[in-house]
């Protein structure tokens, strides 16, 4: 237990050093690994966690990042501020899409939600609501700079706050698990009928982490938002979402540590295979995915858990 | 009213392509109750096939019959390689595998035949028909994809090919115990899907153009249709997917608009699960929670 702690505060470490000498596009680079770490994490707590499968967090992710340009471009709200109302609208949001959720098995959650995924671009676009979304064009805001007159660029605040953010939803994340709700979660997810003999309320449980989810997705979602300084319906495609999928599997789904493998890996993989060709990474992606299935079922995160846990056990003997 | 029957009528045409896309996923649903993800990109991989092997220069119907028996094979490839190790697996695998697959598929259309929107030629005629109702493609399409359909109803009921394939799919236990080939049978069901799904892709792609994501909207409307008939029961399949074809016509045409109709599909599917998830003719699935 203790030890975990110290490799999360070593990743901490690791994660300011870039502050200083990193240049203004890598900065960007590892501040959306903060954002996607964050999104995955939200998609982790409800597959790997509760084991429902979604394959539509984009849309809230999409939901998110749609609440803080139209905040911050229609009516000025601080672009801080918007972090917490966004999050009330996505567990909002999120609560009535888990509603039916309560009735569906797994693959028909995976295939609602991906349907959900394919039609909020379409929504977004729609003229009924063009004057706050902006329609296709999208909604560019503005950077933030940093407060307090801090000898800092706008990237490296940016840096500094979607970490602050990252850490904050990080411990809450791991309280949240480690405590009564998440073995409750854990129980649902193992073995239903014994969670509700236990007097779980599965409805409600269930219910409540897809609003828990769709909240961390959609606090991911107005990071990016804030990170890019631009929406557009067509950056919320259902590729995002089969994106954040792909980022789960990756690292390894129960796992909160491996959710930031799996950021790294959908934020820097892509950029590479993209050298290669067009369709590189849809392919990358999906021979991981496969291999992943195959090969490592609980993800990089679960495997390196084991080798360390190898290596413990080997020292102590 | 006329605009209204026209609306209808072309509604069952589309609806025609939704039917067989959605029976080929109730097809593996049932035997494998796994719901294929890749269905969609699979018939635009066959589609594709159908072109080049067009553009060679053979005539429409081979390059057509040619292209649904590579995508038979395909289909049978991809069981044997890919699915059958997962047979078992938890939910989340076998979603990640067809996830993954419909990812491998995609990239590979574009990368094999470019992201360029191509037009697809028809083999009907283009003159308006049935009294300016229908195009001759429509008509023709409805015509195909309706002898597919009954073909394949002609192949489960009365071969015993297909009673062993129903067999397999129901009970793969007792099957094994009386002969029946099961891993075969499945294979055989994946391969039958895929070449269903390249009849679809066809058909459609005169209508849509074809790129890469062409099926991708089609694959959800499938879905729906899938759903609205009770995704374990082949005959619901296709009537959902024609209701749904007439659904999205008069919804796209009287209600939301065009930019809204992948939403439609979101909320019939959405509205089954909630009021009747069993679909229209599927089986209630009774749970101890």
């Amino acid at each position: 237990m203790r030890s975990s702690w110290l490799i999360a505060l070593l990743v901490l470490i690791a994660a300011i050093v870039p502050v200083a000498s990193f240049s203004g596009y890598h900065l960007f680079q590892l501040t959306m690994v903060v954002v996607y770490a964050i999104a995955i994490l939200g998609l982790a707590i409800l597959t790997g966690i509760n084991g429902q499968i979604s394959l539509g967090h984009g849309a809230f992710y999409a939901i998110g990042a749609y609440t803080t340009a139209i905040l911050m471009a229609s009516w000025d709200v601080p672009y801080w501020v918007t972090l917490p109302i966004s999050a009330v609208v996505c567990a909002g949001v999120g609560f009535l899409v888990g509603l039916p959720a309560l009735r569906l098995g797994g693959l028909y959650l995976a295939l609602t939600t991906f349907a959900l995924a394919v039609a909020i671009p379409q929504v977004l676009k729609h003229k009924a609501f063009e004057t706050w979304t902006g329609g296709v064009q999208g909604l560019v805001i503005d950077k933030p700079e940093a407060p307090f007159d801090l000898p800092l660029t706008s990237d490296q605040w940016l840096y500094l706050f979607a970490l602050f953010v990252g850490v904050i939803m990080y411990i809450l994340a791991v309280n949240l698990t480690q405590g009564r709700i998440g073995r409750a979660m854990r129980a649902v997810r193992d073995h239903a009928v014994a969670a509700e003999a236990m007097g779980i309320n599965l409805a409600m449980l269930k219910t409540r982490t897809f609003a828990v989810s769709a909240l961390y997705t959609g606090v991911a979602g107005s990071l990016g938002a804030i990170a890019v300084a631009f929406v557009a319906p067509d950056s919320f495609s259902v590729f995002l979402s089969i994106t954040f999928f792909v980022g789960l599997v990756a690292g390894g789904a129960a796992s909160i540590g491996g959710t930031i493998v799996g950021a790294i890996f959908i934020e820097f993989v892509p950029n590479l295979a993209d050298k290669v060709s067009k369709a590189a990474p849809g392919a990358v992606y999906g021979v991981i995915l496969i291999g992943m299935m195959f090969l490592m079922p609980k993800g990089a995160g679960g495997f390196l858990a084991d080798l360390w846990k190898k290596l413990v056990q080997g020292g102590a003997r | 009213m006329e605009g209204f029957i026209h609306q209808v009528i072309s509604g069952i045409a589309t609806g025609g392509i939704y039917a067989s896309v959605a029976l080929a996923l109730v097809m593996i649903y049932q035997a494998t109750h796994h719901v294929n993800f890749a269905q969609g990109e699979m018939a635009t991989f066959s589609t594709y096939i159908t072109l080049t092997l067009i553009n060679i220069g053979l005539p429409y119907w081979v390059a057509f019959l040619a292209a649904v028996a590579i995508s038979f094979v395909i289909g049978v490839a991809i069981e044997r390689l890919l699915m059958r190790p997962v047979a078992n697996a938890p939910v989340l695998t076998s979603v990640g595998v067809f996830v993954g697959l419909l990812l491998i598929v995609n990239s590979l259309t574009g990368w094999m035949f470019d992201y360029t929107i191509k037009q697809f030629p028809s083999p009907f005629s283009d003159k308006p028909m049935l009294g300016g109702f229908l195009s001759g493609h429509e008509l023709g399409s409805t015509g195909v994809t309706l002898a597919v359909l009954i073909s394949v109803y002609l192949f489960f009921k009365h071969t015993r090919l297909g009673l062993a394939m129903r067999a397999a799919a129901f009970n793969p236990v007792s099957s094994r115990l009386v002969g029946v080939r099961v891993g075969w049978m499945l294979a055989l069901g994946w391969g039958l899907a895929a070449a269903i799904g390249s009849v679809a892709g066809c058909m459609v792609a005169p209508i849509v153009f074809l790129d890469p994501n062409m099926m991708s909207g089609i694959l959800l409307y499938a879905f729906a249709g899938a759903l609205l008939g009770g995704i374990d029961s082949p005959l619901g399949a296709v009537l959902g997917g024609f209701m749904v074809g007439v659904i999205e016509n008069l919804g796209g045409a009287y209600v939301v608009g065009t930019e809204l109709k992948l939403t439609l599909a979101l909320i019939i599917i959405i509205s089954v699960l909630t009021l009747k998830p069993s679909g229209l003719m599927g089986r209630k699935v009774y749970s101890r929670v």
